[in-house]
């Protein structure tokens, strides 16, 4: 089963957890299987529209699924979703 | 006396003053970096501007295009949000200019970079860490509101910084190279990427993949309230990506050391990253040309010991801003 890295900043929202594994085989089916087992996180993930909301980035691995195939990316079991905030960068 | 021959082409070119020299960097080829004979991979040495940072180019762009429109009014205060490369290159610029200026700077960036904004003159003004780059844009933006002391550039929303790539270092890339596979560079305010990719897509077409490296900010800089503290630099548009991949502190610095002992390119953290990405995307290529950006130096990383210690006893490896 896939494992999701929980933020800091959303953290409380499952319990205190850094890591929690949820089922799927994409990035939307993964996402909304965490969001059943901790209700707390579906406005903070989603928009109303049911899209990922602005300021979340969601990483296949290493890399952002919004330039891959966004929510549809598909997820195998040992892949790991990393969800992050939208921070500036500088360089 | 037989005439003068110059051993090293092309020279350094003549300029007025240190503002007109910059650009017109060095495209090194890393051949021990490169996975297979038929892909090679380029750096496009940005260390080698007057401040020794990448940023040198989008600070004159910023500072010309602000005066084209008559945007500075006497007396104001120049104002900008950085992580302290812009900072510096605005140090300098303004300093020859004569605008006094103001940075918003996280307090975690290593001490060289509040050394080299207070040689070239510049008032230095602390975000919280913690918030990362965020806070600086955040306070910056909330000083400059409604204040008429002061003009703000905002490299994180002003379309003059990735002009300064779409006008300079692609034309310069396009210069030394008829193809281009892959073009791979750090995200930050998206100015490098959005500019370089504009261009390179626009004469080459899409065959050449975009490739954003980023920093994967330690916990430590992850203090933000809620997601909505979240901040998308306006200039970014995804679109022009064709990959975004995150780097660890420890692989950026990893690289950074690599590029050092096998190349000889004395580079800062980003570079170390952008390099880790740029190899594992000529890995994935049967042949062509990959170009990276190494977007400063490694003077201003020194203090912190990436070069010397090991890595586990790199102080402050997580909480540390280092791009």
């Amino acid at each position: 089963m896939p494992t999701i890295k929980i933020p800091p900043v959303l953290r409380a929202s499952v319990g205190g957890e850094r890591e929690v594994q949820a089922d799927g085989a994409d990035v939307r089916e993964i996402l909304r299987s965490l969001v059943a087992a901790h209700p707390a996180t579906e406005s903070q993930l989603f928009s109303a529209e049911g899209e990922l909301n602005r300021y979340v980035n969601v990483y296949l691995n290493d890399e952002d699924v919004r330039v891959l195939d966004g929510l549809d990316t598909a997820v195998g079991p040992q892949d790991v979703l990393v969800i992050l905030p939208a921070m500036a960068g500088g360089i | 006396m037989g005439a003068r021959e110059l051993e090293n082409r092309p020279c350094g070119g003549r300029y007025v003053d240190i503002v007109q020299s910059i650009g017109n960097t060095p495209l090194v080829e890393l051949r021990r970096l490169s996975p297979k004979p038929g892909v090679r991979i380029w750096a496009k040495l940005e260390s080698r501007n007057p401040t020794g940072s990448v940023k040198d180019r989008v600070a004159r762009s910023l500072i010309e295009d602000a005066e084209e429109k008559n945007a500075i009014a006497s007396g104001q205060v120049i104002l900008e949000p950085t992580s302290g490369n812009t900072g510096i290159s605005l140090g300098m610029i303004c300093k020859l200019k004569g605008y006094p200026l103001k940075v918003v700077m996280p307090d975690n960036v290593t001490p060289e970079r509040t050394q080299l904004l207070q040689m070239w003159g510049a008032e230095i003004v602390y975000s919280e860490g913690a918030k990362g780059s965020n806070g600086a844009v955040e306070l910056a933006l909330e000083l400059a509101a409604g204040d008429a002391r002061y003009y703000m550039p905002y490299q994180y929303g002003n379309e003059a910084n990735p002009r300064a790539h779409y006008n300079g270092t692609a034309l310069e890339i396009l210069e030394e190279l008829d193809s281009v596979a892959a073009f791979v560079a750090g995200l930050g305010t998206g100015g490098t990427l959005m500019g370089n990719a504009r261009r390179l897509k626009e004469v080459l077409g899409d065959s050449v993949k975009i490739v954003a490296a980023e920093p994967m900010q330690g916990e430590p800089v992850q203090g933000l309230r809620s997601l909505d503290d979240g901040f998308i630099p306006p200039i970014i548009d995804l679109s022009l990506l064709d990959r975004k991949i995150l780097v660890s502190n420890s692989d950026a610095i990893v690289w950074t050391r690599k590029l050092l002992d096998e190349e000889g390119i004395f580079a800062g953290v980003s570079s170390g990253a952008i390099a880790r990405v740029a190899a594992r995307i000529a890995g994935e290529l049967d042949e062509g040309n990959v170009v990276f950006v190494v977007a400063d130096d490694g003077w201003r990383y020194l203090s912190s010991g990436v070069y010397t210690r090991p890595l586990e006893e790199i102080e402050n490896l997580e909480s540390t801003l280092w791009w």
